[in-house]
């Protein structure tokens, strides 16, 4: 569904020059959740901004991407590849307008892709997202961060994608809704065979989540693993290992064993 | 604990009026604090940041906070005037605060920073300010400590950044430290290591320690003593390394929703909130 060969970011140039993504490679089946995890830094969030086109202008971008058999040609991305491919922004505060309702986040997408039946569409999405009518006409402040964030996924889902990026979809939120919005995200899946890549900085909700995941680190692929190989604890390399073992929580014989990776 | 606590609070009550009616931030709130580690775990909403703030006088204006008793090493907080607070806040008590990006003076050096929460609180020579300073960066394990005394807070990383913030709140030889999420915006081995520094130091210097924060295994890992706040109540309190065996079905609920990094069920149970929690004035 997705391959993405020797993907190469630059920003900036001479001194301010920052090299994001070094030769990433990744390849995903339709209808697989896929986990990228790394620390802040380690480039995550820059391959979904590339696979998604939204890096124009703004680096320099080289590489392979091909999604459903489609070639992509730089950072241009087709009116349907903009259908079929949504994503889902970390911040449910920063990512919806705060002066547009519901109903106007939610058909905005479904008029710029010329579908039918537009306010049947804002209903059901709303509904497959847990939220009733009544939250149709409110503005996001008037909603609670969860709510929110349910409201991205909508949005997401209307233009019935087949592809859904997730860039921390739950860290801003409390453990109790985190619980609530990655049930929605498994059922929705389901539902709809949506192949999902998943960005996030936490092991355990990616072990959760995801079949196959990479390991990030400094823009390069540290290792790439199926699942049962993390929830087992048994990664291969050291940083993976080092990684997973701080987010088992403070032992301080583990701590003073740190390393630091370069 | 045998030595009388360096901390009562006694039925501490935050309430904000807002155009909607009144908002109790904290309602009942009762512990006692020693030379421990105490975690103050909760979600957002519960009060656990207000209950810290309250306690240095921190509380935004508007806001009135009651209680029974308020008391440091047998000193009133509630009722003690402006320059009594400031003489507490600081030299006994510190807070350190989530995020070193907006609590450090962005146009002032490090170096600058941390000698000025020392000569606030211990009159002194520059030199000698400078050497504690130096010797304080050496604490919490920067390893290029001159560099740093001259570096500006944007020039160095979040990890180092929260360092900095602990050595700058350490410097006056505090007694309470009440860290508000401290490690929240570092990346996990970071947060470990900078806990260690902390941890490390309050052993050395027999300080007590409020831990407030909305990570449970963390807090589990990291204190000795855990209060779980819901609602602006303390609904469950119990030893870090009983967490497991908590007995609050709020406590239970949200160790359950978190997910596993061993895998599991397709489904993560939900937490469901009975209002009766919120009524309930006895800690189970």
């Amino acid at each position: 569904m997705i391959d993405i060969r020797n993907l190469d970011v630059i920003f900036g140039h001479g001194s301010k020059l920052h090299h994001a993504v070094r030769d990433f490679s990744m390849k995903i089946e339709a209808g697989q959740s896929y986990g990228l995890v790394g620390e802040s830094g380690s480039g995550k969030t820059t391959v979904l901004r590339a696979l998604a086109g939204l890096l124009d202008r703004v680096a320099r971008v080289s590489g392979d991407m091909s999604v459903a058999q489609e070639q992509l040609q730089g950072q241009q991305r087709s009116r349907e590849f903009r259908r079929r491919v949504q994503m889902v922004f970390q911040d449910p505060f920063g990512s919806l307008h705060p002066r547009h309702t519901v109903d106007t986040i939610l058909s905005e997408p479904a008029r710029v892709h010329r579908l039918d039946r537009i306010e049947d569409r804002v209903v059901q999405a709303l509904e497959e997202v847990g939220l009733d009518a009544s939250f149709r006409f409110r503005y996001p402040h008037q909603i609670s961060g969860g709510q929110r964030q349910r409201v991205s996924v909508a949005r997401a889902l209307i233009t019935e994608p087949e592809i859904v990026l997730l860039d921390e979809p739950t860290s801003a939120l409390d453990v109790s809704v985190q619980a609530e919005v990655l049930n929605l995200l498994m059922r929705l899946k389901r539902d709809h065979g949506l192949t999902y890549v998943l960005v996030s900085h936490n092991l355990a909700v990616i072990a959760h989540m995801c079949e196959a995941l990479s390991v990030m680190q400094n823009g390069g692929v540290v290792e790439t693993m199926g699942v049962q190989q993390l929830r087992d604890h048994t990664p291969a390399m050291p940083y993976t290992q080092q990684l997973m073992t701080a987010s088992l929580g403070s032992d301080r014989a583990a701590i003073d064993a740190f390393e630091e990776f370069a | 604990m045998n030595e009388s606590p360096l901390l009562r609070v006694e039925d501490l009550q935050v309430s904000y009026n807002t155009p909607t009616g009144i908002v109790n931030a904290v309602s009942g709130v009762s512990f006692e604090l020693g030379r421990e580690k105490l975690g103050i775990v909760g979600e957002s909403g519960s009060g656990k940041s207000q209950t810290g703030r309250a306690i240095l006088g921190l509380t935004a204006t508007g806001g009135l906070v009651r209680a029974q008793r308020l008391e440091f090493d047998g000193k009133d907080l509630l009722n003690a005037d402006a320059r009594t607070m400031r003489r507490i806040r600081g030299n006994r008590i510190s807070m350190i605060m989530q995020d070193p990006k907006y609590s450090l003076n962005p146009v002032m050096s490090i170096g600058a920073q941390i000698e000025e929460a020392f000569l606030v609180h211990h009159p002194s020579s520059k030199d000698e300010a400078r050497e504690r300073t130096l010797d304080m960066l050496r604490a919490v394990k920067i390893r290029a400590p001159e560099r740093v005394y001259k570096a500006y807070p944007h020039e160095v990383s979040g990890g180092m950044g929260q360092r900095v913030m602990i050595a700058m709140m350490m410097i006056p030889e505090p007694d309470i430290i009440i860290a508000d999420e401290p490690t929240s915006a570092l990346d996990v081995t970071v947060q470990l290591q900078v806990l260690a520094v902390l941890d490390d130091m309050l052993s050395e210097r027999g300080m007590g320690l409020i831990f407030i924060s909305h990570d449970l295994n963390l807090v589990a890992s990291f204190c000795d003593r855990i209060l779980v706040m819901y609602g602006g109540k303390v609904v469950e309190e119990c030893a870090a390394a009983d967490l497991e065996q908590a007995k609050h079905p709020y406590t239970r609920g949200l160790l359950n929703c978190l997910p596993s990094l061993d895998g599991g069920s397709d489904e993560l149970p939900v937490l469901r909130r009975d209002p009766s929690w919120l009524n309930a004035t006895e800690v189970p």
